[in-house]
């Protein structure tokens, strides 16, 4: 089953013809995606790598019966994009674009609000890796290779440190049912609690994996959460255990500005919420590992 | 990217936010020039840094006569300003500010933040400024208001007037006080800011409303198109490591250890990092060489690692996923050869075409050692720079 994304998705690519959008556009085709087109305005009505282009969000929608999109397109115009993808009524948008002010993001977010939440899109990202349901599609920028089908949600802000963590546990045999990367973003869309939920939901899911890092409330906010409605076992890492308070580390988000933000603080409220942790970034495998065959034990 | 007091207080001056008069000042004449300027019998010498908390570091010195003021500026200007928010190497300072004094009644705490919980602006009063926010937190949690903006309409002036009241102002000073909070929204606002502190904003014993002393960041996505604020960026108040490297487009923030860290992707480095710690090193920096690991981008990666003098080995983590390793390897090799490095050096290729990545640092006849994982890069790194350590001693 997997969530968000697997093999009768239709996707539609935005920013379809530029450089990068065009690169991984291909990329998802090969991995078998349903990639049925994608917008680039003034360009409608041109084939683009044996696909239509089309001008509008809407216009795709109608044409393909595109259910998603993924954003490539630049940060000056990437929250109109986004905007424009719910307004024509996607079930679910990926933005992978870095460096959208987060002004912008703010009104991304007030503006999903005046669809009825059942109704309203589901936002990843942005300035994050995308999705991946293994075997099934990807709707983003990591390889697929290091990924094997299974049973494990992982969810994270960072990209390599997601891939990180699928290598080490395909090198112990685990797979994965979808990787989500939400995004290093102060202000970004489904959140660690919103993924957490899905996963939660999920038949084909046993376990989650949380890769979180310094600075906001989201983690400590999933964990709570976690704690209070969540089944299945939850194992985290947060990055940045050496990370000074007040500078920003590479993510516009990883910034140290409140008590409860640093990777200490944020370790203790997860071990409060019975979350278990990953000692070192070293030892993902080892402790989805350990955490599955617990699992089984006890069931 | 932070600016200075006096910018930021110009900036709020044009939207209708009152602040004492004031100038800029490069040298002791001209301060004291400024001084009989503005006339009066008592100024304010303010040191102009990108920090807080600058009165407690002799920064901020009130006073009597031109010859104090010039006095003042003699021992600041030139001086490094240590606070307890610029770290141990302390703050340049080379201009000064010198502001008429002001009879203050009331010290009130203004703030503007981005909240990342609730995703919108969120306004921060409380009516017993002059401490840090934190102090006031901590020592008059129940003076503290808050209220937060809808982006989709901005900003309604019966919420400044709720804070307003809130602060238990006189009548007479609400509109003044409505005025000031949306002023300060609308500099936010219009500006891309993500924070903007008056503290303290006072009441004069004249009935004035003074913003007396103004911190701001701004939001560097939005930079590209607030020209005006990227020209306010003084790279003398930045840490020189990363001046260099932000030249260069790479994200890096320069820290207090020996083991430089070249890494793709902001959370493999800060995870790099706590790898190094936990293996009993400390890292000299974050540095995130970004998407493409190119050979040109490793190259200024090794020489932005390399400004920092105190790097003693340096440890490469690339996780290839639009790259291939080889091609990286091939990078890093021709870096190695650009760039020469006399330092042991670690690097750990994984993903795409890692064997083949591992062939070409093994067999490039660069001493490079290889590390197949993130613990045995790090345990690596620890051990090389351990040695190196020794040797010296």
């Amino acid at each position: 089953m997997a969530i968000l994304l697997n093999e009768t998705t239709r996707v539609i690519v935005q920013g379809f013809t530029g450089k990068i959008g065009s690169f991984h556009a291909q990329d998802m085709l090969k991995y078998g995606t349903k990639v049925v087109g994608g917008v680039t305005p003034g360009k409608g009505g041109q084939t683009h790598l044996g696909l239509p282009v089309f001008n509008t969000v809407k216009g795709a929608v109608r044409e393909t019966g595109a259910d998603a999109s993924i954003v490539f397109v630049p940060p000056p115009f990437a929250a109109d994009s986004i905007m424009e993808a719910a307004d024509a009524g996607l079930r679910l948008c990926v933005c992978i674009t870095d460096g959208i002010p987060a002004q912008d993001m703010m009104r991304v977010k007030r503006y999903m609000r005046r669809y009825r939440f059942d109704d309203r899109m589901r936002l990843v990202g942005p300035n994050c890796a995308g999705i991946i349901s293994p075997g099934k599609a990807l709707m983003g920028i990591m390889p697929g290779s290091i990924y094997l089908p299974g049973s494990v949600g992982i969810v994270g802000r960072s990209g390599t440190l997601g891939y990180e963590a699928a290598s080490q546990m395909k090198a112990l045999g685990i797979g994965v049912s979808t990787s989500v990367g939400i995004g290093g973003d102060p202000i970004n869309g489904s959140s660690f609690r919103d993924v957490l939920e899905y996963f939660e939901g999920d038949a084909e899911t046993d376990a989650v994996v949380m890769i979180g890092e310094i600075g906001g409330p989201q983690e400590a906010e999933a964990a709570l959460w976690a704690r209070d409605n969540m089944k299945k076992p939850l194992i985290a890492y947060i990055a940045g255990l050496s990370a000074p308070k007040g500078k920003r580390m590479g993510h516009a988000g990883a910034i140290i500005s409140a008590f409860g933000e640093s990777a200490q603080e944020k370790v203790e409220i997860l071990k409060e919420c019975g979350v278990t942790i990953v000692p070192t970034p070293a030892a993902f495998g080892p402790t989805v590992a350990s955490t599955l065959s617990g699992a089984r034990q006890a069931a | 990217m932070d600016i200075h007091e006096y910018q930021a207080k110009e900036l709020l001056a044009r939207q209708g936010v009152h602040v004492p008069r004031g100038g800029l000042a490069y040298s002791p004449e001209q301060a004291a020039y400024r001084a009989n300027e503005l006339g009066g019998s008592r100024w304010v010498v303010k040191a102009q840094i990108h920090s807080g908390a600058r009165g407690k570091a002799g920064g901020i010195r009130v006073c009597k006569t031109d010859q104090e003021v010039s006095e003042a500026a003699e021992t600041m200007l030139g001086r490094r300003l240590v606070t307890h928010q610029t770290g141990p190497r302390g703050k340049l300072v080379s201009r000064l500010y010198v502001e008429e004094g002001v009879d203050i009644a009331q010290e009130l705490y203004l703030g503007f933040v981005l909240d990342r919980k609730a995703e919108r602006v969120m306004i921060v009063a409380s009516g017993s400024g002059g401490m840090e926010i934190e102090e006031i937190a901590e020592k008059e949690p129940d003076s503290i208001i808050r209220a937060t903006v809808d982006p989709g309409t901005g900003m309604q002036q019966f919420q400044a007037r709720e804070i307003a009241f809130g602060l238990g102002l006189e009548t007479a000073l609400i509109s003044k006080a409505t005025d000031t909070i949306m002023g300060s929204y609308r500099v936010f606002r219009d500006f891309d800011a993500s924070m903007l502190e008056i503290n303290p904003l006072v009441v004069t014993k004249d009935g004035q409303l003074l913003a007396l002393d103004a911190k701001m960041s701004f939001d560097e996505n939005a930079l590209f198109r607030r020209p005006e604020i990227s020209e306010l960026r003084d790279k003398s108040q930045e840490d020189p490591r990363e001046t260099f490297a932000s030249d260069r487009g790479l994200s890096y923030v320069g820290l207090d250890g020996n083991i430089g860290c070249i890494i793709n992707g902001a959370g493999l480095a800060m995870a790099t990092m706590d790898m190094i710690k936990i293996a009993g090193g400390e890292p000299a920096n974050f540095l995130d060489i970004g998407g493409g690991a190119s050979p040109e981008r490793v190259a200024k990666s090794f020489r932005a690692v390399l400004a920092d003098k105190n790097v003693e080995a340096i440890l490469v983590n690339i996780f290839a996923g639009i790259n291939r390793c080889d091609w990286v390897a091939e990078g890093v090799v021709k870096a190695i050869r650009e760039v020469g490095i006399e330092m042991p050096l670690v690097v750990r290729l994984a993903g795409t075409n890692v064997e083949e990545g591992r062939r070409i640092l093994s067999q490039s006849g660069e001493s490079v050692i290889v590390a197949d994982t993130l613990a045995e890069a790090a345990d690596k790194a620890v051990a090389a720079w351990r040695a190196v350590k020794s040797k010296a001693a």
